[in-house]
């Protein structure tokens, strides 16, 4: 089966059909917009986290290295109670859109950001922080100075998070519900399509995601290397 | 600019400094005048990174105080005395994108920071490397554009930590001649440095610390040449203090 199986998968691609499009578009849109999000609250939060010396900091440090690794599925699960007609933020309507799914994702994403910019900058903030003090960059004021410099690494935590929305599928199903052609995903649809047993496309998406991860990772190391080269 | 009130002179009045119960400093005194070059000499350890620090904002002494002849070193609200570190931060910018990024931290407008910036680096003989990452250079230019950087912010006072410690002879006489060059148009120099060599060419007066206390203060030439106190006969004759 697997030869036809990988021929129907390149002949969806190749002829572009309008709804496995349709589902590499909503995938990126929702997985980019959290990374988005996610980048800009991550980034200072995480710069401030380095620099600020508060009571309880450790722990708040543990817990977002922590919540790097909380289970997509959990995650889908809070969202659910929070956007459900019942639960606090019921109102919105958003349940089942991909308003929803950017929520989640973002929250996956979110501490992988958080975390990974801290360490930068801590690292950063301890080397710049005679220059920048005397300057009188102090306190937040040098927060755009320290993730300016930490551009590359940061660029790596974004890819970082990308990669988790993008390949996850626990939480955008349970939120987004798998609606054709509205909230499907690339991932939830590879989780539908197989236990449907429609393995073409279930492959052909399967090489999509692998090939888009692939061609953006590239984009990425590309950038950064030449930037590099550029700022030493 | 220099007909301006400078924020000279600066006083340190009875300097303490106390870190995890270790007494550092045990009040520090002595006067900056507008125009001196001060050499604080000393072992390592003797508390003349300490010092400068502290004299710059960057520690609050525990006790005793700083003194500026204007508004705590400020004019117009503008900060005018810059340091130069031992070890040279430099961003991971260009030559350039570290000029005008000091320029920019310190209030300078936009439209002010790129001309000010070329001034600095034509002036100081940089203008061949502007492009080049800061993070690449060799140590001497690193330390060239340190000074520079600091430069181009015009303080009235420049403090340096060290500034040749792990330069080559060649990169020494440029930064050298570059201190000169930045006392000659009217910036007060205060540095440290454990090179005696380097105070007797440089400065017009000196401060020999050892121990967290200055044991010999006045004109360099009679410090250096012709110290009163016995530790301070020893360090300039190069017996060890420590």
């Amino acid at each position: 089966m697997s030869d036809s199986a990988f021929a129907a998968a390149l002949s969806m691609i190749t002829s572009l059909d309008p709804e496995f499009v349709g589902i590499v578009g909503v995938s990126l849109q929702v997985s980019l917009t959290a990374v988005l999000i996610a980048a800009v609250i991550g980034m200072p939060a995480g710069a401030l986290l380095a620099m600020k010396p508060f009571p309880g900091r450790s722990v708040v440090i543990v817990v977002v290295n922590a919540l790097m690794g909380l289970p997509p599925v959990v995650a889908g699960l809070v969202v659910y109670l929070m956007l459900s007609r019942s639960g606090p933020m019921g109102g919105l309507g958003f349940l089942f859109t991909p308003a929803a799914m950017v929520i989640a994702q973002t929250i996956l994403v979110l501490p992988i950001v958080i975390a990974l910019t801290r360490q930068v900058v801590e690292d950063l903030w301890l080397e710049y922080r005679d220059h920048l003090t005397s300057l009188g960059q102090t306190g937040s004021a040098a927060i755009p100075t320290l993730l300016y410099d930490a551009r590359f690494a940061l660029a790596i935590a974004l890819l970082a998070g990308f990669g988790r929305a993008s390949a996850e599928v626990g939480a955008v199903f349970i939120v987004g519900g798998n609606i054709a052609g509205f909230t499907r995903t690339m991932t939830t649809a590879i989780a539908l399509e197989t236990s449907k047993g429609d393995l073409a496309v279930a492959l052909g998406l399967g090489i999509v995601l692998l090939t888009l991860t692939l061609l953006i990772n590239m984009f990425v190391f590309g950038a950064s290397r030449v930037g590099r080269r550029y700022v030493g | 600019m220099h007909d301006m009130p400078s924020i000279l002179p600066l006083a340190a009045r009875n300097l303490v400094f106390e870190a995890e119960g270790k007494r550092l400093l045990h009040g520090i005194d002595f006067a900056i005048a507008r125009g001196d070059r001060l050499a604080l000499v000393g072992p390592n350890g003797a508390g003349k990174t300490l010092t400068l620090r502290i004299l710059h904002g960057l520690l609050r002494p525990t006790t005793g105080s700083v003194l500026w002849g204007l508004d705590e070193g400020k004019r117009n609200g503008r900060k005018r005395h810059a340091m130069v570190f031992q070890k040279p931060v430099m961003l991971r910018r260009s030559v350039r994108g570290n000029i005008e990024h000091a320029l920019a931290a310190a209030g300078f407008p936009r439209a002010e920071r790129r001309e000010r910036a070329r001034d600095a680096l034509a002036r100081f003989g940089l203008i061949s490397i502007a492009e080049r990452p800061a993070r690449v250079l060799s140590g001497g230019e690193q330390q060239r554009l340190a000074i520079t950087r600091a430069a181009a912010l015009e303080p009235d006072l420049l403090f340096l930590d060290e500034p040749s410690s792990s330069l080559d002879p060649g990169a020494t006489r440029q930064v050298e001649a570059m201190l000169e060059d930045l006392h000659n148009s009217g910036v007060t120099l205060v540095f440290s440095t454990h090179d005696l060599g380097q105070a007797r060419r440089l400065a017009s007066r000196a401060a020999i610390l050892n121990k967290g206390r200055v044991i010999e203060y006045g004109p360099a030439r009679d410090v250096l040449e012709a110290p009163k106190s016995a530790e301070a006969k020893a360090f300039v004759a190069g017996d060890l203090l420590w």
